[in-house]
């Protein structure tokens, strides 16, 4: 077990940068997510940690070591990847053991952690199967015991959940969590689904075009994006983000609907902006959480419902712009009624139109 | 009711006309070969008869005993040939094999600058038709003084053979996911390691095919072959056929006998190494 620290770290493909100087620094023992959309350099950033990729500037350091130089089979990590990369000629048996197997490690030895880690995931009873025999949850739970048997300093996961049904993913989600509260090895983990990052992760790095844009808890992420991008990425449904001015100390949408400035935020007259709230926090009313002290009201025609169980996806048109609102305890919605909507300002952001950037940090 | 009838009907006239269609196209394929094996167990007259003889009369070893037999008797050094083939046949084989599989891998793998351009022409190598190399290969190798030596007929094979198994073995390491070695390396293994542990065993049918198809050209090959060898140093079992011509006559049942001699070994390869083949490649370990 070890920490991990990224320092400066570049990566180019010839004249093309794939990923801008990176700074990381994972605690020992931490589960840490890197998400963003495809492209972002998330996968980049993870080879480049297990050694798959030439790191073209800065240093990698795991532990005490900086590995930058080391290749992969001399960073003590292990590797989950999204296709699993089982070795199809060998049994389930022969998958976990390989790397034992290649440390020249005793026979005994071997069987004995093959045997926990098999337990460990309740493979015990496939162990001489091949991976071709085997389902896709099966695979990815050996894919996971391979990585486990060795006790390395770093786990890394590959979008390994990719490959999986819904129903399935959730298991395993459930299933990796647990695996890290048993052997608490620190755990670096790439997705592109911000549901895995905000359910796994003790710390979220969100990533975008080969950069950082934020790290955090997933509460803070969630709570205090730092721009409208991670705004959008972070949470389902997406914060809804309507066009605004400043008007008069006031928030002043395209229609001309008038909103007070949420607490504690401010900006100059005519300032451009995005007033950003989430679904959860625009309600009709009736069907809401009790307001609070800091509501604004708005009528809103709603054009489509998404029933969900426990509550209803109202999908509506506010100030010219698609909004997505939540219903509490839900009753049947007509398309095309329109309703009165609460909205919790002192939850609300404010983004700027240009950069993005949120006005609370 | 009745449309259902008549639907089962022409299914099962199709299904019959596939397979009259199929046992022609079978027996165009293997009436040759077994007219060859038949001929061998068969005198000459038999086989020289107008009109020809489709039922044999007599079948016996006389060409078999001959062909061992001394010189004299219609006796050919069989031994000398089959030793010379195999060697040739397998040495060419193993060094086409060894040389496909890094050019294989390399081209599967790594980016290499003008790759494709290299690999047409690794291509159009096999356009030029072997036999019109014979000249200047004669030529080059009487220079060389190579004539004559399995050296100079392993020489050509392997030249033969290169870009066969470099197009079908790189074909292969392309079906096997980069990360399987990839998996391998942070498993502790060196590169040439997970060369060795995972990706030639994940490989290795589409290997031992090709391996398959360079031995058969190499054993079967007879224009180069008949220009390339002179006497028994280096001779294969296709130029010894042409000992069963002399200036007025053709051994046609002694022919047939070493053709069959020829055919035997090929065959057995074949169906050894097919098994493998079948009992080859689940791809599981990766999602497709």
């Amino acid at each position: 077990m070890a920490e991990v620290v990224l320092r400066d770290v570049v990566k180019n493909y010839g004249a093309l940068p794939v990923v801008h100087s990176i700074n990381l620094d994972i605690a020992h023992g931490e589960f840490v997510v890197l998400v963003g959309p495809s492209g972002c350099g998330k996968s980049t950033t993870l080879r480049m940690i297990a050694g798959l990729e030439d790191i073209s500037g800065g240093t990698v350091r795991i532990g005490d070591r900086v590995v930058n130089d080391l290749p992969p089979r001399d960073r003590n990590i292990s590797m989950v990847f999204q296709n699993y990369a089982l070795y199809p000629h060998m049994t389930v048996r022969e998958n976990l053991g390989f790397s034992l197997h290649i440390a020249r490690r005793s026979k005994a030895d071997i069987e004995r952690a093959v045997a926990d880690a098999a337990d460990i995931l309740s493979l015990t009873p496939l162990l001489d199967r091949k991976p071709g025999q085997l389902s896709g949850g099966q695979r990815q739970r050996v894919a996971m015991g391979r990585a486990i048997v060795r006790h390395p300093d770093v786990f890394l996961f590959d979008e390994p959940l990719s490959n999986l049904d819904a129903k399935l993913r959730t298991q395993m989600r459930v299933e990796i969590k647990r695996l890290h509260q048993k052997v608490g090895t620190t755990i670096i983990y790439v997705t592109h689904d911000q549901i895995e990052a905000m359910t796994l992760a003790d710390r979220i790095v969100i990533m975008r075009d080969g950069h950082i844009v934020q790290i955090g808890t997933p509460l803070e992420v969630f709570e205090r994006p730092v721009n409208a991008f991670v705004a959008t990425f972070i949470g389902s449904p997406p914060m809804n983000l309507l066009p605004a001015t400043v008007t008069g100390g006031a928030l002043r949408l395209a229609d001309g609907t008038t909103l007070p400035l949420p607490p504690g935020l401010s900006a100059r007259d005519g300032r451009a902006l995005h007033f950003g709230v989430r679904a959860d926090n625009i309600m009709p009313e009736g069907h809401a959480m009790p307001p609070t002290s800091h509501m604004a009201y708005a009528d809103m025609p709603v054009t489509l419902t998404e029933p969900l169980g426990t509550e209803t996806l109202l999908f509506g048109t506010l100030a010219g712009t698609e909004v997505q609102a939540k219903m509490l305890n839900p009753r049947p919605v007509r398309a095309g009624e329109v309703l009165r909507f609460g909205i919790a300002l002192d939850k609300c952001h404010l983004f700027d139109a240009a950069t993005g950037a949120s006005l609370r940090v | 009711m009745d449309q259902g009838r008549s639907h089962r009907i022409r299914r099962r006239l199709l299904r019959a006309g596939h397979f009259i269609g199929l046992f022609l196209a079978m027996a165009a394929i293997c009436l040759p070969g077994l007219w060859v094996v038949l001929n061998s167990f068969r005198p000459t007259v038999e086989i020289m008869a107008k009109p020809p003889v489709w039922i044999p009369t007599e079948l016996n070893l006389d060409n078999y005993r001959a062909m061992f037999g001394g010189i004299g008797e219609g006796g050919v050094p069989v031994l000398t040939y089959f030793r010379n083939s195999l060697v040739i046949s397998l040495t060419s084989t193993v060094i086409a094999l060894l040389v496909g599989m890094a050019g294989g891998y390399a081209f599967a793998r790594y980016r290499i600058p003008g790759k494709s351009a290299i690999f047409v022409g690794l291509m159009v190598t096999r356009a030029v038709p072997g036999v019109a190399l014979s000249l200047p290969l004669f030529i080059l190798y009487g220079r060389l003084g190579i004539i004559d030596t399995h050296f100079g007929m392993i020489l050509v094979y392997v030249a033969l053979n290169v870009p066969f198994t470099i197009w079908l073995i790189d074909g292969f390491f392309r079906q096997v996911p980069k990360e399987l070695a990839e998996a391998a390396e942070i498993d502790g293994c060196t590169r040439w390691q997970a060369f060795w542990k995972v990706e030639f065993p994940v490989a290795r049918a589409g290997i031992a095919s090709a391996g398959i198809f360079a031995f058969l050209t190499s054993w079967n090959e007879y224009a180069l072959a008949s220009q390339l060898t002179r006497s028994l140093n280096s001779k294969t079992m296709p130029v010894g056929l042409m000992d069963f011509t002399s200036q007025f006559t053709l051994n046609w049942g002694g022919m047939c006998a070493l053709a069959v001699l020829m055919i035997l070994p090929a065959l057995v390869l074949t169906f050894l190494v097919q098994k493998h083949l079948i009992a080859g490649l689940t791809f599981g370990g990766v999602k497709g």
